[in-house]
């Protein structure tokens, strides 16, 4: 699986008072199996770039290639690509329409042409793997709690067993537990299923803490593309175009600052506390040795 | 008297079937008791689904009790005569910034609430100005609510509420469905609103981070008050808040996880710029 | 950008027409829109242009701007020329196959093309000028005397500027509605009429939920505002009628006085 974006453009309202360019000349591959993030101020094109890689929303100009096949291709069906690329909407729960949780979940692999028996298969193993217990299929979605109905939405989208899974803010609104389970589901079937996911998100220490790869957006432009690390040193960069670092990269460099040998690209809690703890005992040992001296 | 006294305060939902029958009853209020100051910092924090919103709508009388007593500025909430008093003294804001803005112009909207009160012609005029600049959207007066960002539509909604003149503003969720600007906007203008006016605040979120500058801070949890104190004492317990569903700021986290390794950080750590002090003490 | 589309959309500018009260506004839009049905003939017609153009001028709304809003009636424009064109009856100027035009036909397009040009244009001043608010304002100030009847006057007054307010947001919010759904594979286009009535649903049930949150949702916010009816209510911008207002209703009665002198001389 991989999908290049080659020189891809896209402007809206063009040739009106209104026009914009919201994606301005990128360029980018996505390889098999990747956890990718991608953060970016609002405005600066998150959205309209994922809604590019299952062909909702057409380039204005370049090319889009899923597994080396043109999807501008005449003969290629769109159809068939969103049903290879998953895409999870914010909120997603406000697209839940059907009278029962199952029925819902059913719709995706529905319209994949599946048949009836089948589908339900797929939603049958979808439903189990975000975790949503069974007295609750045969309920309307609409009786769920929020959390529930969130996930019964990318059980929907599941169902279609995409070979990639992109998901815009997927903990919006939702209370910090229930955020943490979003995530660790996220990472599970990015793990389990070998799928690459695409994540777009807010949270720095979230992205941070889970993704591989990440690419930052600018005004339509690809700003940072690389680990984490690699991007949140770029700190002041990212602070001028209105994001920020993870809030204990930030700590790492104030402790430097102050003579302490943190760290400086730790972006994730646990790289923090062992970079201090190491810090501390290297200081200990340190004193231990002068003092036997 | 306090400014709220809630005492003992249970709201029950009853779910009836067709035949009128009693279905099912759901407790979100269950024996609540709040006493908040007038010009306090009150956050009310709590999981989805904890009752902070159902306490949050008594406040101003959206909902109105099944039991025990609620006193607010002065007046009994039971007492359907006190409805439009107490709307008056104690303003809302909702969490969706969309859905609680009426006109199609900031002005007019912030006007709504001093029209509904009949504040004379001249009066609104006047209070519309300060209320917007007081949350910094007076250059947005004309504009239409549609191309305002989510934080500046919030702010609009705070305004709305200060051109009421309330002593009491309870803020619902300001913030759930703001990006990390929006939400850094709403904030300062919160905090601007207790210093300046002196009015009382009640925010309402599950976001450890933004009760950091409260007086006080309540939690709950199945209906019930469970936590009470500064938002120092609360930070520390960081596994209890674990258990209620929350999390604390990163740094925090950090300073808990760094204590139970051994390492000698004080209790309740709540910014970055304390957990720097304390590692260089260390060191 | 699907945010722009309002009915009719508000230009703000500091123009005269901008200044009238709604309701003047209300008036003469209804003498004008009676009046491109009566007037007769050239110098009917060049009555109406002046009176037309007199207020697109000054109204200071920029005449490109307007011209947009045409777009929309491009296709009912062809059919009316059409159908005058080649079915009225008359003496034939020019015929091919069995189609033939008559000058009678060529009259009756041109004019029929000019009534709904114009009608177009002038009723966008209306909206162009006036925000949706001073709109349902003026509604309600002047339907008022309904309420002896017991029309809740305020309340229908309150419905439709808040319905102006939330379509924007409602064609949004299907748009995103629409985009979930076809990440699913949903299909809005192939099929018969049946087949895309039922593709409609995975569209308009969410759409309706959403609807009634909102109308929930407003409804608390409101009554958080004290908002209790129409009664003892008072206004951020009351309307009152000025010496403008005066010297607008006169000019209007002067202008249909005109066009019905002008239509009885044909």
């Amino acid at each position: 699986m991989s999908i290049i974006l080659d020189k891809v453009n896209y402007v809206y309202s063009e040739k009106t008072a209104y026009e914009i360019q919201a994606l301005k000349d990128i360029n980018l591959k996505i390889n098999d199996g990747e956890f990718i993030g991608i953060i970016g101020h609002t405005g600066s094109g998150k959205s309209t770039l994922i809604q590019h890689l299952n062909g909702l929303v057409k380039a204005s100009s370049g090319g889009i290639y899923y597994n080396g096949q043109d999807i501008y291709d005449a003969d290629y069906k769109l159809k068939d690509l969103r049903g290879k690329v998953g895409l999870v909407f914010q909120y997603p729960e406000h697209q839940l329409f059907e009278t029962t949780v199952f029925a819902d979940v059913c719709f995706g692999p529905r319209n994949r042409g599946l048949s009836r028996k089948d589908s339900e298969l797929k939603a049958f193993t979808a439903l189990r793997s975000v975790g949503l217990s069974e007295d609750y299929w045969y309920r309307s979605p609409f009786e769920l709690s929020g959390g529930q109905k969130r996930r019964t939405a990318i059980a929907g989208v599941l169902a279609m067993e995409p070979e990639v899974l992109v998901l815009d803010e997927p903990t919006a609104g939702l209370d910090p537990k229930g955020r943490d389970e979003i995530l660790d589901l996220v990472a599970k079937l990015h793990r389990e299923r070998q799928m690459t996911v695409i994540l777009v998100s807010h949270s720095m220490e979230d992205v941070a803490k889970y993704v591989q790869r990440l690419i930052v957006m600018n005004h339509g432009s690809v700003l940072y593309d690389g680990t984490p690390a690699e991007v949140f040193a770029h700190y002041r960069e990212l602070e001028e175009v209105g994001l920020a670092a993870p809030q204990v990269t930030y700590l790492m460099h104030e402790l430097r600052k102050r003579g302490i040998p943190a760290n400086g690209v730790a972006t994730t809690l646990e790289e923090a506390k062992q970079s201090i703890m190491q810090a501390f005992s290297e200081k200990y040992s340190e004193q231990k040795a002068t003092h036997w001296q | 008297m306090n400014f709220i006294e809630a005492r003992k305060l249970v709201h029950e939902y009853i779910r009836r079937d067709e035949n009128d029958n009693v279905e099912s009853i759901l407790t979100a209020l269950d024996e609540v008791n709040l006493d908040v100051k007038q010009g306090e910092f009150v956050a009310i924090l709590g999981h989805n689904g904890s009752g902070k919103s159902t306490l949050a709508k008594h406040l101003n009388v959206l909902l109105r009790p099944s039991g025990g007593t609620l006193w607010v500025n002065g007046k009994d909430a039971q007492d359907a005569g006190n409805i439009w008093d107490i709307r008056q003294s104690t303003g809302m804001v909702f969490q969706n910034p969309d859905n609680q803005i009426i006109a199609s112009v900031v002005e007019e909207d912030v006007a709504f609430g001093p029209e509904n009160i009949g504040v004379p012609t001249t009066e609104i005029w006047k209070r519309v100005e300060k209320s917007l600049k007081s949350v910094g959207m007076i250059q947005y007066r004309e504009h239409s609510p549609n191309r305002l960002s989510g934080g500046q539509k919030q702010r609009v909604a705070i305004a709305g509420v200060m051109a009421m003149e309330p002593k009491c503003i309870v803020l619902d969720e300001p913030t759930a469905m703001l990006d990390p600007n929006g939400r850094r906007e709403v904030l300062e203008a919160v905090g601007q609103l207790g210093k300046e006016k002196g009015v009382t605040v009640i925010l309402i979120t599950h976001y450890m981070e933004e009760v950091i500058r409260a007086d006080r801070v309540y939690v709950m949890d199945n209906g019930k008050v469970v936590m009470q104190g500064t938002p120092r004492a609360i930070f520390s317990q960081v596994d209890t808040l674990k258990s209620y569903r929350l999390d604390v700021p990163q740094i925090t986290l950090l300073a808990y996880e760094l204590r139970k390794a051994g390492v000698p950080v004080p209790e309740g750590i709540l910014t970055r710029q304390e957990l720097v002090e304390a590692l260089c003490q260390l060191y | 950008m699907l945010r722009d589309i309002t009915i009719g959309q508000y230009y703000p500018a500091d123009s005269v027409i901008h200044k009238l009260d709604p309701r003047t506004k209300l008036m003469a839009t209804m003498i004008y829109i009676l009046s491109l049905f009566i007037f007769r003939g050239l110098a009917g017609f060049a009555a109406v242009t002046l009176g037309l153009f007199l207020v697109i001028l000054l109204s200071k709304v920029p005449i490109g701007y307007m011209v947009k809003g045409l777009k929309a009636i491009v296709v009912i424009l062809l059919i009316t020329v059409i159908f005058n064109l080649f079915l009225t009856p008359g003496e034939t100027l020019v015929s091919f196959w069995k189609l033939r035009i008559t000058e009678e036909g060529l009259r009756n397009a041109a004019f029929m093309t000019v009534r709904l040009i114009y009608l177009i244009l002038g009723s966008s001043i209306l909206t162009l000028t006036t925000t949706p608010n001073q709109l349902t304002d003026g509604l309600e100030k002047s339907l008022r005397p309904l309420n002896k009847i017991r029309v809740p006057v305020h309340e229908i007054a309150m419905m439709m500027s808040i319905a102006l307010r939330f379509i924007p947001i409602l064609i949004e919010e299907t748009d995103k509605i629409m985009k979930a759904q076809l990440a699913r594979g949903a299909d809005f286009e192939s099929g018969n009429l049946v087949k895309k009535a039922k593709a409609m649903v995975p569209l308009l049930v969410p759409l309706f939920i959403s609807a009634f949150r909102r109308a929930n949702d407003l409804a608390l916010a409101m009554e958080a505002r004290c908002y209790n009816g129409g009664d003892g209510r008072t206004k951020m911008k009351p309307l009152k009628y000025k010496g403008a207002d005066a010297a607008a209703y006169l000019l209007a009665a002067v202008y249909f006085a005109v066009v019905i002198l002008l239509r009885s001389f044909m």
